[in-house]
């Protein structure tokens, strides 16, 4: 199996603020592939530039084994991109936009209203398509958006975090759709800012932090470096005043509340939450740096 | 892979112009406010001149005639100003990264803007000739030089569009697109539109006489309602050439620059 996606020594910079500062990154075909990473991460920067919207600075950028500044036609028939703003016309009516997209990427007319009405059908959205897009709810834009991107199928698709403010009902189903183009041997390339959905999604995750890639592997992998369910310890005002993670089991969850049982207030109130993407971060940069110290220490 | 049903590929360069040209059609259709003023204000304005202010600016009563060309630009300019608004949207929108990432020159975006801008014009031309004709308008033109006027009018409204297109690429906003472009809503004002230039002071008559839209006034005056177009002509032709070439260069010089910044 080839690369999607391969990256080296990518820099980017927007004036004197550097986002990329030399990624590396390799994704193999097929699968999930999650990239996950807090607000100003770098995340729509960097796919950007393997969609060909943005110019990196410095490095080999790979898509589907062309070069995206050299192949731009090669990698635009490669790929689609849903961004993080649904890119959808509020002027046209639902179908209006498939039907146009339809059209410039080469269908016939006829074929782009029949795909548009398979797509409309597919993404539940019957009852809408003919009503113009400004008038349409957060979740029926996201989902048109998404459907926009399916129009021809492409061998990688890049979504830019598709379920922020989707409801649970709405985000389950975007997942379920996720998975269905996974199982045609599509590449899906989503960035998101929540572990559990890189997990619930993803074969493979990469954490990006300050430009860098910190850290890669599968869920499983990753999970296990930050522990499973996180003690959060409550102050007087109900506020946390402190984290302990733990690894799950009733075993160390119950070794942590001991502790904790000595050291609080015998009324003090705990509560058990899943790790959350400030877990993940805390727990990668600290050992990230305290490898880097370790390093240091050595040299 | 699972074979595709739909097989995605580089559309025509034909067909990529066409899809953009609709679309634009359709915004224009469905932006009724804008429609009705870009046709509602120009017969206002000629209503306020030929009523109003035509008995004091020219006492034997015939300023209608005098007017219409300079009511027509105005309007064009008016009906064109609404480019930049819809230029900047486009950029500031999501959808431009759609449209970058398909297998199309995206610049024809550009050429659908435009397309669009020149149809509605000419409609809202032809509705203020009509009631032009309605308020005592009385123009001795054959075929030939109606066809003309409308030649120099749709040159016009070209160049002027891609001028106001490239103002909506250096605009930062929908917003701001609108400011600037309110700017070149003036000229025709300095222009000999509404009054003979020879009754301006001195420096404005300068500025008045050395500007674009007063050659362009003076040749459909002299097609519509008799009298030698002349060097006129020339140089409404060359002025229209001039910026439509130039905005043009300056529209896909920004579009490649601005495009991939949002
Ligand atoms: N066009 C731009 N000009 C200047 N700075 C920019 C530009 N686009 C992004 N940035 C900056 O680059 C950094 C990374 O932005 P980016 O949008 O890639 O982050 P992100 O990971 O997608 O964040 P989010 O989760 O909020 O979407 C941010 O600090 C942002 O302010
Ligand atoms: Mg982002």
């Amino acid at each position: 199996m080839g690369l999607a996606i391969e990256v080296k020594g990518l820099y980017k910079r927007y004036g004197s603020h550097e986002v990329l500062k030399g990624m590396d990154l390799s994704v193999a075909e097929g699968g999930v592939f999650a990239l996950l990473g807090p607000n100003g991460a770098g995340k729509t920067t960097f796919i950007h530039i393997l969609a060909g919207l943005l110019r990196a600075d410095r490095g080999i950028v790979r898509v589907a084994g062309y070069d995206v500044t050299m192949e731009k036609l090669r990698v635009k028939m490669s790929i689609s991109l849903t961004g993080q703003f649904a890119a959808v016309d509020d002027m046209l009516t639902g179908t209006e936009n498939l039907r146009m997209l339809g059209r410039l990427n080469g269908l016939s007319a006829a074929q782009a209203a029949a795909r548009a009405t398979e797509l409309i059908s597919q993404f539940d959205l019957e009852a809408a398509g003919g009503k113009r897009v400004g008038t349409y709810s957060g979740g029926m834009r996201r989902r048109l958006d998404l459907a926009s991107s399916l129009i021809v199928p492409r061998p990688i698709v890049f979504l830019d975090e598709p379920t922020t403010g989707l409801d649970t009902r709405s985000r389950r189903s975007l997942w379920d759709s996720i998975q269905a183009l996974a199982s045609q041997g599509i590449t899906v390339i989503l960035t998101t800012q929540y572990l559990e959905e890189a997990d619930q999604l993803a074969d493979r995750i990469a954490v990006i932090h300050e430009g860098r890639i910190v850290a890669s592997g599968t869920p499983a992998e990753l999970k296990a470096r930050i522990g499973e369910e996180v003690i959060e310890l409550l102050n007087e005002e109900g506020e946390v005043s402190h984290t302990l993670t733990t690894d799950g089991t009733i075993t160390s969850i119950q070794d942590q509340l001991l502790m904790l049982a000595q050291q609080a207030p015998p009324n003090a109130r705990v509560r058990l939450r899943s790790p959350s993407m400030d877990d993940v971060f805390l727990a990668l940069t600290e050992s990230a740096d305290s490898n880097s110290n370790k390093e240091a220490k050595r040299a | 892979m699972t074979k595709p049903a739909y097989e995605g590929k580089q559309p025509s360069f034909f067909t990529t112009n066409a899809e953009f040209i609709v679309r634009s059609i359709r915004h224009s259709l469905r932006n009724v406010e804008t429609m009705i003023m870009a046709i509602v204000l120009p017969v206002m304005l000629m209503l306020l001149f030929t009523y109003v202010f035509g008995g004091a600016i020219d006492t034997s009563g015939n300023y209608v005639n005098y007017v219409v060309p300079g009511i027509i630009l105005l309007c064009a300019g008016f009906g064109s100003s609404s480019t930049a608004v819809d230029v900047a949207s486009d950029m500031k929108n999501g959808i431009i990264d759609r449209f970058r990432t398909l297998p199309i020159h995206s610049w024809c975006l550009m050429t659908g803007h435009v397309t669009a801008s020149l149809l509605r014009n000419l409609l809202a031309t032809g509705i203020v000739i009509l009631a032009a004709l309605l308020v005592g308008f009385t123009p001795h033109a054959d075929v030939w030089e109606w066809l003309a006027a409308l030649g120099i009018i749709s040159l016009f409204i070209l160049a002027i569009t891609w001028l106001y297109a490239a103002i909506g690429l250096v605009a930062g906003s929908p917003a701001a697109a609108s400011g600037y472009g309110f700017a070149l809503l003036f000229l025709p004002y300095l222009s000999s539109a509404f009054v003979a230039t020879d009754t301006m002071p001195s420096w404005l008559q300068g500025v008045a006489e050395h500007q674009p839209i007063t050659p362009v006034i003076e040749t459909i005056r002299s097609l519509l309602l008799g009298g030698a177009a002349d060097e006129h002509a020339w140089f409404a032709i060359g002025w229209c050439l001039l910026i439509l070439i130039g905005a043009v260069i300056w529209c896909t010089w920004l579009y490649n620059r601005r495009a991939g910044r949002r």
